[in-house]
């Protein structure tokens, strides 16, 4: 099922397409599409001026093994980032998404991709994404209605709220 | 202790109505239990063996009475009239209802207690020193600052889905009581040149891979707590590893690095972040500070009667010997009300005795009490004057076993009576174990001793750091018991040697027995047992233990002769 796609609180269409690597193909070798086109990491780093003269707009699938140090430099020419979530409980996006947002300054579409539930978003939200492909058989509007707003503060620093609780303190 | 502002008050009320939310969407399909089961986790909900089991937080082991009170509630209302203190500073209740969890949560919010990542893969509780603010050996109290750690911790939204869980210990003694060398990071604090800071340990853990922890800073100056775990944690979210949960502990991915080279990751991030926001202020120390300034103590505590009263009762001089510590003030001292009453499973606690145990503190103690690893709840601030009645009522209650310190005050996790990892029973070895050392007389001269017995190899019954520790085993769907000699905690903390074969159930309170006899015939005056082991080394034990058994080459001949 096609996941559902939250943005700014709300059900957004998905203009981009991911590019996906059959059985034959590396990423030297595939075919790369126009249009919005979310490219895998691996594709990037091999193929970057082709696809930078194919390409108006720009998207980035990153993996858990993917390494943000690869790519820290070339952040200019993303509208979209995407971070793929494998399990839910596979944190290590967590990490990613706040190192691009805090570290290398990121602005442009942070999306979470793969296993994303209703229970993740307000973490989700917090380290710095903006965009969520939540799971097709899920039911966005109550994820929406209650996902992001679980809690109304938080002790720590984070992407969201850069100074933490006790530095906010009347 | 920590009273809650409105603002944690409004995150576990929050809390209480997320988790409601979680169950019903569980119960109505919308969540699958491989999806809830993370969730519930995070909220110390697990299912067990006979029932789902609820694990309640006592954030660095510091309670107020309305707390216990509320716990006794708990357990009569939820429960089966009982509780049932972890080695980590909670209280765990086994037999509640699934959809009576939210309920029950609602109750503990009332008096600022939860259940939040008391379990799952992410930050648990902060654990310390049971004496800590009144210990005698206390450089600096470490309350405050596990105070600022659990705020840190709670609801960490980078951190919540950690390779495995990580727990953190902090303790501000010389002799180190918090076992801070077996966490996820251990936290010495400690003073140099007028500052006050951490000696940061990371990696240590008991379980299955027993490993001592490393120092990745000899010195960290306070303000940099934070930012400093920050970096600890991000290095290990990004590459702990996630493919086999038996290898995903921050001590496995120091392991596989070096230390050197682990400390340079943690150094290169924490360069990043340090002196950012996220470093403490001293107006922040001191708000939280605060909250654990010293009650009113009596400076003139008249301990005369309590001199007679020692002179003149055995049992009670015994019981002060025993269960009673040193306090910083003069006149006081702090006393542990023993859980390990022989004959009862060690650290359960039934709800009248919550209750009187929250009346004592209330009449003698200033209305607070603290819970330690060895499973045992203090009363931190007694006078002596008030020891005898305090004596007196607990021992009423069953509280007052004078065994602290002693053989018989077995650590000792659930097992296989309860819990579902456990490959073999605890609670029954640890009493018939006490049944044998029933004597007081005998357990008083064998002395200072610690036995710890875990039902499986995670080691929640820590036995790996045991004098004498006893580990669970499964041989062919057998309940067989492993035995480790040498195990200590403390400063000098290291872990125990395998004497040898492991032994039936039933074998067990012999093999002690012939333990303790090597050390009784071996002992030189004043020599602890632990002496006499470091002195006498553990081949007189094994040859003991094993005398007249065939074993290894033998056995073997021995099947094949059969």
């Amino acid at each position: 099922m096609m996941a559902q796609l939250i943005k700014d609180n709300t059900l957004a269409a998905d203009t981009w397409q991911t590019l996906e690597l059959g059985p034959d193909e590396t990423p030297e070798n595939v075919a790369l599409p126009s249009g919005d086109v979310i490219f895998p990491a691996a594709v990037w780093l091999a193929r970057k001026t082709e696809i930078i003269s194919g390409n108006k707009r720009i998207g980035l699938l990153l993996k858990g093994d993917d390494r943000l140090e690869d790519i820290g430099g070339d952040l200019d020419h993303f509208i979209v980032i995407a971070i793929d979530f494998p399990k839910f409980v596979d944190g290590r996006g967590y990490s990613t998404a706040s190192l691009l947002r805090q570290r290398y300054r990121y602005a442009g579409e942070l999306r979470a991709v793969g296993d994303v539930l209703h229970d993740q978003l307000f973490f989700l939200k917090r380290v710095g994404f903006d965009a969520y492909a939540l799971k097709g058989d899920k039911n966005a509007v109550q994820a929406i209605a209650k996902g992001f707003s679980t809690f109304s503060d938080a002790y720590q620093t984070s992407t969201d709220q850069p100074q933490p609780r006790f530095r906010r303190r009347a | 202790m920590y009273k809650y502002d409105a603002i944690d008050r409004q995150l576990i009320t929050e809390r209480v109505e997320q988790f409601r939310d979680q169950v019903s969407r569980w119960q109505s399909g919308e969540l699958t239990s491989d999806e809830f089961r993370p969730l519930r986790l995070q909220n110390g909900l697990y299912v067990q063996r006979h029932a789902p089991m609820l694990r309640i937080a006592v954030p660095y082991g510091m309670m107020n009475t309305a707390q216990l009170r509320k716990l006794a509630f708990v357990a009569r209302t939820y429960d089966k009239g009982y509780g049932h203190f972890s080695t980590r500073h909670n209280m765990q209740f086994n037999w509640p209802k699934i959809e009576d969890c939210p309920d029950i949560l609602g109750h503990l919010a009332d008096v600022e207690m939860h259940a939040i990542q008391t379990s799952g893969n992410c930050l648990r509780n902060i654990t310390t020193d049971q004496f800590a603010g009144v210990a005698a050996d206390e450089v600096i109290d470490p309350r405050p600052l596990a105070e600022i750690l659990r705020q840190w911790t709670t609801f960490h939204p980078e951190f919540a889905f950690l390779p495995r869980k990580f727990k953190i210990a902090i303790s501000g003694t010389k002799e180190d009581r918090a076992v801070t060398w077996f966490h996820d990071i251990g936290l010495h604090l400690q003073q140099q040149d007028g500052e006050t800071g951490f000696r940061v340990i990371v990696g240590g853990g008991l379980g299955r891979t027993p490993i001592r922890g490393q120092i990745v800073r000899p010195f960290l100056p306070w303000q940099h707590i934070l930012t400093y775990c920050e970096a600890i944690l991000r290095v290990y979210n990004r590459f702990g590893r996630r493919d086999n949960a038996y290898k995903a502990r921050i001590k496995i991915l120091v392991q596989a690095l070096g230390v050197d080279a682990f400390t340079q990751l943690v150094e290169t991030e924490w360069a990043q972040i340090k002196d950012g926001p996220a470093t403490l202020t001293q107006a922040e120390y001191d708000r939280i500070a605060a909250h654990f300034t010293a009650p009113a103590y009596d400076r003139q505590v008249d301990a005369s009667a309590f001199a007679n009263q020692i002179e003149n009762d055995k049992a009670f001089a015994r019981w002060v010997e025993r269960n009673t510590h040193p306090h910083q003030v003069a006149g006081y001292v702090a006393v542990t009300l023993s859980l390990k009453q022989h004959g009862a499973a060690p650290g359960d606690i039934s709800a009248d005795q919550m209750d009187l145990v929250a009346d004592l503190a209330d009449q003698y103690s200033f209305g607070e009490l603290r819970v330690s690893h060895e499973q045992n709840v203090i009363l931190a601030d007694v006078r002596k004057s008030d020891l005898h009645a305090v004596w007196q009522a607990a021992k009423g209650a069953g509280l007052a076993t004078p065994n602290i310190g002693l053989l018989t005050a077995i650590i000792c996790c659930p097992g296989g009576d309860f819990c579902d990892l456990a490959n073999a029973k605890s609670i029954p070895i640890a009493n018939a174990i006490q049944a044998r050392f029933d004597n007081l007389d005998y357990l008083f001269d064998i002395g200072e001793i610690d036995l710890n017995i875990s039902g499986c190899m995670n080691a929640c019954g820590h036995h790996h750091v045991g004098h004498i520790g006893v580990l669970g085993v499964d041989k062919n769907e057998a309940e067989f018991y492993q035995v480790t000699l040498g195990g200590r905690q403390g400063y000098d903390a290291r872990l125990g040697k395998v004497i040898g074969p492991s032994f039936a159930a039933e074998e067990m309170p012999d093999v002690v027995e012939k333990i303790i006899s090597v050390y009784l015939e071996n002992r030189h005056p004043d020599e602890r047992f632990l002496d006499t082991f470091d002195r006498i080394g553990i081949d007189p034990f094994k040859n003991r233990v094993y005398e007249g058994r065939a074993h290894g080459k033998a056995k073997t001949a021995q099947k094949e002769a059969a």
